[in-house]
């Protein structure tokens, strides 16, 4: 199997992607795994999350910026908090902006080293708005170090 | 001015280290150039046809005399000795080498300035009009939330691959001069009867291929839902935008299709999901974002500058000047000031050298609070000068070539780079906008033909804007060979229009002699000092056509 990124406590840990079967909406069966195209709208889902062994989403070119906004309505409206994994097009330099929009796991391109990969995890240690890992916009951190 | 905090600040310099990494892995060959493409672009790197170009962000158009100072330094050591200020008031250096580009981004980071998404599917440089602050006619200052808008939208995760790029533009004042309704989004900011910031928001302006001025998507939105609404606008976008075919990606595509109505419904019904949530602006932000935007310490001065009254009356080419290019301050016994960057055949339009930016930077010193602006017409404001100082300031703007009393006349032609430097060009537009200068050089001739904007685009990317142009002149390819098609009638600002195309396209030294047909034509209708744009409007385009082409067949 292939080499995945994990989050794992926030830490990142690099390990073999399991054997867990990963189909799309119209293949899924209670404990599979659910692969998302950047097509399938997931507001629509309807799917009892407890079954759902994770949710995959596919970047079929890394310049499709779809899986971002999915990512963070599965995280911020829809209540998904099992693992988030980003496949296809997975590259070094977006997976700190996967990150901040709730992917927790990453199956980077097959032909690119993982370890090179995880250089790009981190990115910048200020992000502006909020995210799925920071709920509050930089500007109401900024407003809370003014009160102590 | 806004000065960056230590978060800012941390940016910046992270990003900076960021792309050193990302150009290294470039030059070694780890990245290919398909995954080093999008990533050079979100720090303003382009390659043309003869180098790399490097776009700097000069957010919503407002420098400091540092920064003026830094770019001319890069200007100097880096490229060519000279820079090209944008219609979307960014500068481009033309001749730049890739591997020293982190670099160049190190010493912007130094003066708190940067590259980051001044080009690329995403969020580009917030523009407003270059007279923000100090206009006559301002109904508030729209600084404040464009610096917000510019931190929301910088390296926001989800919004860094859209469909397009995706440009916004703020306006405060009654006249509209930031062209808002051809933005993706166009703010206007006004204050209702109780005092309260509210916000009229239009979507899906553009120009471009498919030229489409934008809709009214919601009026009277309360200030703190800024950030919610255009983030539920973007979300909307970033999920059904069409991303099969480049030219039908933009989101005015989107709001076409859909209808505004039904475009505004989506975007309400997202919006209702983040609305009050932790999104919503704070008035401690909003007051300390604005509080780098308080008035600097004007003097108290008279109204009128009888010093100043002397030297109008005795120098013809002074009152030239001041009636073009000085514009009403909001406090007395100031001016805001355009330096024309539109000399004729000296330089392109909208073209500085290191010299001039340098003497621009001693003269925002001198004359005013040393702070300089990027007009989206690439003219240069100095926003703060004192009456008494416009004489020695208009001598001195003349001796670096910069005095050209002719801001709004036929010659402060709006002008993208196009062949000499673009890749995506069909036609050169420099040597046009040259040969028309050359053609129309009498200055009094000018003034009396009076307020004519002509905007040159080498290609339908239209960053020239000539479709908002009362003459606008579009670069095609014909088989090869570069033609070029007339439009008439566009417009800017509250009035804002569409030009039509006159008829077939003329070659490149056809178009000085099309120009003047045109003017002619206009100065045998125009009714006591109307303007060329309201004489279309009149008597239509016909009168035009029959001018030139029926000329064209005697020739």
């Amino acid at each position: 199997m292939s080499k995945l990124i994990r989050l794992v406590d926030g830490q990142a840990v690099i390990e073999q992607a399991d054997a867990t079967r990963i189909v799309p909406l119209d293949a899924w069966q209670p404990g599979d795994g659910l692969l998302l195209g950047p097509d399938d709208d997931v507001e629509t889902l309807h799917l009892p999350f407890a079954d759902v062994a994770l949710i995959a989403i596919d970047f079929p070119s890394f310049r499709d910026g779809r899986g971002y906004s999915q990512a963070y309505l599965l995280r911020q409206r829809l209540g998904w908090r099992g693992e988030l994994r980003a496949v296809g097009d997975v590259l070094r330099d977006q997976l700190s902006h996967m990150r901040q929009c709730g992917f927790d796991s990453f199956a980077v391109r097959a032909d690119k080293s993982v370890e090179d990969a995880l250089k790009g995890l981190a990115g910048m240690s200020v992000v502006y708005g909020r995210s799925a890992i920071e709920p509050r916009p930089l500007f109401r951190r900024r407003a809370g170090e003014g009160s102590e | 001015m806004y000065q960056y905090d230590d978060y800012d600040q941390a940016l910046v310099f992270e990003r900076v280290e960021q792309f050193r990494d990302q150009v290294q892995r470039r030059v070694s060959g780890e990245l290919s150039e398909e995954e080093f493409l999008p990533l050079r672009l979100q720090n303003g790197l382009y390659l043309q046809k003869h180098a790399y170009m490097l776009r700097v962000a000069i957010p919503y158009g407002t420098l400091s005399a540092a920064q003026l100072r830094c770019l001319a330094a890069i200007a100097r050591e880096y490229d060519r000795g000279y820079g090209h200020f944008t219609t979307r008031q960014n500068i481009q250096f033309n001749w730049i080498e890739l591997e020293q580009v982190p670099d160049i981004l190190a010493r912007l980071a130094e003066v708190q300035m940067h590259a980051i998404q001044t080009s690329g599917n995403c969020v580009r440089n917030i523009t407003t009009e270059a007279f923000a602050g100090v206009a006559a006619d301002e109904l508030l200052d729209p600084r404040p939330l464009a610096e917000i808008l510019r931190q929301w939208s910088t390296v926001n995760p989800e919004f860094l691959f859209l469909p397009r790029k995706f440009k916004i533009a703020l306006c405060a004042a009654h006249e509209d001069r930031a062209a808002v309704q051809m933005h993706d989004i166009g703010l206007y900011l006004y204050r209702n009867d109780g005092g309260e910031l509210l916000l009229r928001v239009m979507v899906g302006g553009g120009l471009g291929r498919t030229p489409i001025l934008s809709q009214t998507i919601r009026d009277g939105l309360a200030w703190q839902h800024v950030l919610s609404y255009v983030e539920a606008i973007l979300r909307v976008y970033n999920r059904h935008g069409r991303r099969d075919n480049k030219y039908k990606a933009r989101i005015k595509i989107l709001v076409k299709a859909l209808g505004i109505e039904a475009f505004a419904a989506e975007v309400e019904r997202e919006w209702q999901h983040i609305k009050d949530g932790p999104a919503e602006l704070t008035e401690a932000e909003y007051q300390r974002v604005a509080a780098a935007f308080v008035l600097p310490g004007y003097e108290p001065l008279p109204a009128i500058d009888l010093d100043f009254g002397t030297q109008l009356a005795n120098s013809k080419a002074f009152g030239q000047w001041t009636e073009r290019n000085v514009r009403a301050h909001k406090v007395p016994g100031y001016a805001a000031v355009v330096l024309s960057t539109k000399p004729g055949a000296a330089l392109p339009p909208g073209d500085v050298t290191a010299a001039q930016m340098d003497a621009v930077a001693n003269w925002a010193e001198a004359f005013g609070f040393g702070e300089i602006r990027i007009a989206h017409e690439q003219n240069i404001v100095l926003p703060d000068v004192r009456k008494r100082d416009l004489y020695a300031l208009w001598q001195a703007a003349c001796e670096q070539g910069l005095g050209t009393a002719n801001i709004g006349l036929l010659s402060d032609i709006i002008a993208c780079p196009g062949g000499d430097y673009c890749s995506l060009a069909n036609a050169k537009s420099i040597p046009v906008a040259q040969a028309i200068q050359a053609h129309f050089d009498n200055l009094d001739y000018l003034h009396d033909i009076g307020d004519l904007s002509l905007n040159i685009s080498g290609c339908m990317n239209a960053c020239g804007h000539h479709h908002i142009g009362n003459i606008g002149i579009l670069g095609v390819d014909k088989n090869g060979s570069e033609w070029y098609q007339i439009t008439l009638g566009g417009a800017q600002g509250q009035h804002a229009a569409l030009g039509k195309v006159i008829g077939p396209s003329f070659a490149a030294e056809q178009v000085p002699d099309v120009v003047e047909r045109i003017v002619n034509t206009f100065i045998d209708y125009r009714e006591v000092q109307e303007r060329f744009v309201d004489t279309v409007q009149r008597i239509g385009l016909e009168p035009f056509k029959e001018r030139v082409y029926r000329a064209q067949e005697l020739a």
